[in-house]
């Protein structure tokens, strides 16, 4: 069977300073990462591989550095990184990143399964993956924490949700998308690693996808950012001193206090 | 295709568009703006500059559709068992807000089996009209069929706005809609309101684990689509009285291609995403067994129990109680959290919450930078006396 993995390279930190003198955001220069869910797909797609063979391709849309990423990926055992970059991809919302996603994904050919981490930690939307599915009509399911079986054209799996967890069966070709409960990634071997180092990701820009231009990138997306700020949050940052016994009274008329405002 | 440029005339080289850029893509070279590779258009620069040197030429879009032909304000209505979700009740009482500046009504949209009775409840939350499609064959919820159902109606009806629960169920039907309709969608919105210029929503999201907000519109597109958290608005008071249209809707649903094999529902309690008091525990519990404690102490004041990271990657506490980047976002009233040190990774999971207490044996632990109250200590020593005083308070 054929595979193929969602990756995407975010920023290795969340942290946003402010400059207090323009009350604007200074992003230091953080080094890029694989986005922690994804780092769930892969090694989920390296597990399928392991038991029941198949080929992992691992997809990318970023700038021309995420190249490195993607050898770092194929140290983690996906099997072939390609890579689309191009200045019309540029400035993509979820759903110009989700069509331009399923033309490298027609370019790459057949596929049985696609595999997503949940969101990314720069957006944390979770559409990219539900958005692919329905764009190229496939069957998905999100959040799944476990595969129990995979058959020719099925899959039976565990999906975590609000109220639980729910077994569900899946036809195939299908997208999932998984959460940090379903494994646990491994570590690079030293082969893996030299073999990260000689691979070549293929590069795909526009001129290679057969896309239309107006759904790509900035162009293809609905949704503008009007505004950015950064969140004024005013902790009362008071601490609680004394013995422990005159602690413990305070924390507790303070959380009796809370609860009636709350309830 | 769209294009960046600064305007070096006009560039003073101040810097305020280098501090506004989410993604560190300006640089200073030579005291002039200069933009790297990395930026990806998204325009956030551009209100920064006070001399106009920069020029962001957005592209048109290609085929404008007709606007004024959609109207109204539609609310997904989430329900589980016969038993609507919270956040569903809180999204009318705020549709019925928006409604008003925007002279238009709110339809709720119920899919079920033997759900049509619930239509009245929507009423009484502010619902103006109710679509029900009540079907064999919508049993369960399923994205593809339920959201194939809901794409013929948005296509047929043309509502302005649709909104839906950040639930599980409503980030994973969402996009499904947003994208077969070719549309915006903004996940997890903490305010919504409407644009009185415009009339466009303006939808106010977190970015970057929420150490940014966003402002997002959708200008061009329709409907504009946004998932917005539980707990974020208030319902109405519900009133019986309040009249409505119900529409019952006679269509069959598609066939699905995922099948629900069964359910293995959580323990009836306070779950995470409903609850207004969560107590969390960290590493600084000291044991497996001493997580009782702040299970007690949750129990006492009726809330739920999270955890940080590490302590689920211990095996002390399952996964879906993990509180955090690569657990659950979170927004109670009071998070109260035990033992744990506060990493940004964990911050970025607390969303909108009123009032943080930490209490932690390290001084100098990040938590308290961001708690509201404080206390230094060994949470096993501080947290039985606390919970006697609590039950002994509720006794008298």
């Amino acid at each position: 069977m054929r595979i193929i993995v969602c990756i995407k390279q975010v920023p290795g930190t969340n942290e946003v300073k402010i400059d207090t003198a323009t009350n604007t955001i200074i992003r230091e220069n953080v080094p890029a990462i694989i986005n922690p869910f994804d780092t769930y797909a892969i090694e989920e797609a390296v597990r399928i591989k392991e038991r029941a063979g198949a080929e992992v391709f691992g997809l990318s849309m970023g700038i021309p550095a995420a190249s490195e990423m993607l050898k770092e990926a194929i140290s983690l055992g996906i099997d072939k990184g390609v890579l689309m970059t191009d200045r019309k991809f540029a400035g993509a919302d979820t759903l110009a990143t989700s069509y331009a996603l399923s033309r490298g994904i027609e370019k790459i050919g057949e596929y049985d399964l696609i595999i997503c981490g949940k969101q990314a930690t720069d957006g944390d939307t979770a559409q990219v993956g539900p958005s692919l599915a329905r764009t190229l009509g496939i069957a998905y399911a999100t959040d799944i924490s476990k595969i129990i079986e995979i058959k020719s054209n099925k899959m039976c799996c565990l999906k975590i949700t609000d109220d639980g967890y729910e077994e569900i069966e899946i036809n195939l070709p299908a997208l999932i998308t998984v959460v940090k409960e379903i494994n646990m990634p491994g570590l690079p071997s030293i082969k893996s690693m030299k073999k990260a180092k000689n691979s070549k990701i293929e590069i795909l820009t526009f001129e290679d996808i057969n896309a239309d231009e107006d759904r790509l990138g900035l162009k293809g997306s609905p949704t503008q950012v009007r505004k950015t700020f950064v969140p004024v949050h005013e902790a009362n940052n008071e601490m609680i001193e004394g013995t422990l016994e005159e602690k413990t009274e305070k924390l507790s008329d303070i959380l009796l206090k809370l609860r009636t405002e709350v309830k | 295709m769209a294009n960046i440029d600064i305007i070096k005339d006009k560039c003073v080289g101040c810097k305020r568009c280098a501090g506004a850029c989410p993604f560190g893509a300006i640089e200073i070279v030579e005291k002039k703006a200069t933009i790297k590779d990395t930026c990806t258009l998204c325009g956030s620069c551009v209100e920064s500059c006070k001399f106009d040197a920069i020029n962001f030429e957005r592209d048109q879009v290609a085929e404008k559709i007709d606007l004024s032909e959609y109207k109204g304000i539609w609310v997904f209505a989430e329900q589980r068992y016969g038993r609507l979700k919270t956040v569903s009740l809180e999204l009318l009482g705020k549709a019925k807000e928006l409604s008003a500046v925007l002279n238009v009504s709110v339809t709720a949209i119920l899919l079920g089996n033997g759900i049509h009775n619930l239509a009245d409840k929507l009423i009484a939350y502010g619902a103006d009209e109710v679509l029900v499609m009540d079907e064999d064959g919508l049993n369960d919820f399923n994205d593809h069929i339920y959201g194939e159902a809901i794409i013929d109606l948005i296509k047929e009806y043309k509502p302005e706005i649709v909104l839906v629960g950040a639930t599980s169920k409503g980030r994973s039907l969402a996009p499904h809609i947003s994208s077969a309709l070719k549309t915006g969608l903004t996940a997890d919105c903490t305010e919504l309101s409407i644009d009185l210029e415009s009339k466009l929503l303006v939808q106010t999201r977190p970015a970057f684990g929420g150490n940014l907000m966003a402002e997002i519109i959708c200008p061009d597109n329709r409907p504009q689509m946004s998932t917005v958290r539980p707990k974020v608005f208030k319902p109405l008071e519900p009133d019986y009285n309040r009249k409505g249209k119900i529409t019952k809707i006679c269509k069959r649903p598609v066939e699905g291609l995922v099948k629900l094999v069964g359910n293995i529902d959580n323990a009836e309690g306070v779950g995470l995403s409903d609850a207004e008091i969560i107590v969390s525990v960290g590493r600084g519990m000291g044991s497996a067994k001493n997580i009782r404690l702040a299970k007690e102490l949750a129990d006492v004041l009726g809330g739920a129990l999270g955890s940080s990271r590490p302590v689920v990657d211990m095996g002390w506490m399952p996964y879906s109680q993990q509180v955090g980047q690569t657990g659950k976002t979170v927004a109670p009233k009071i998070y109260i959290a035990c033992g744990i040190s506060g990493a940004i990774q964990h911050l970025a999971g607390l969303a909108d919450i009123d009032t943080i207490v930490a209490i932690n044996q390290d001084p100098d632990a990040p938590i308290f930078k961001v708690a509201d109250y404080g206390i230094v200590g060994d949470v096993n020593e501080i947290l039985p006396a606390v919970i006697e005083k609590i039950k002994q308070a509720k006794i008298t």
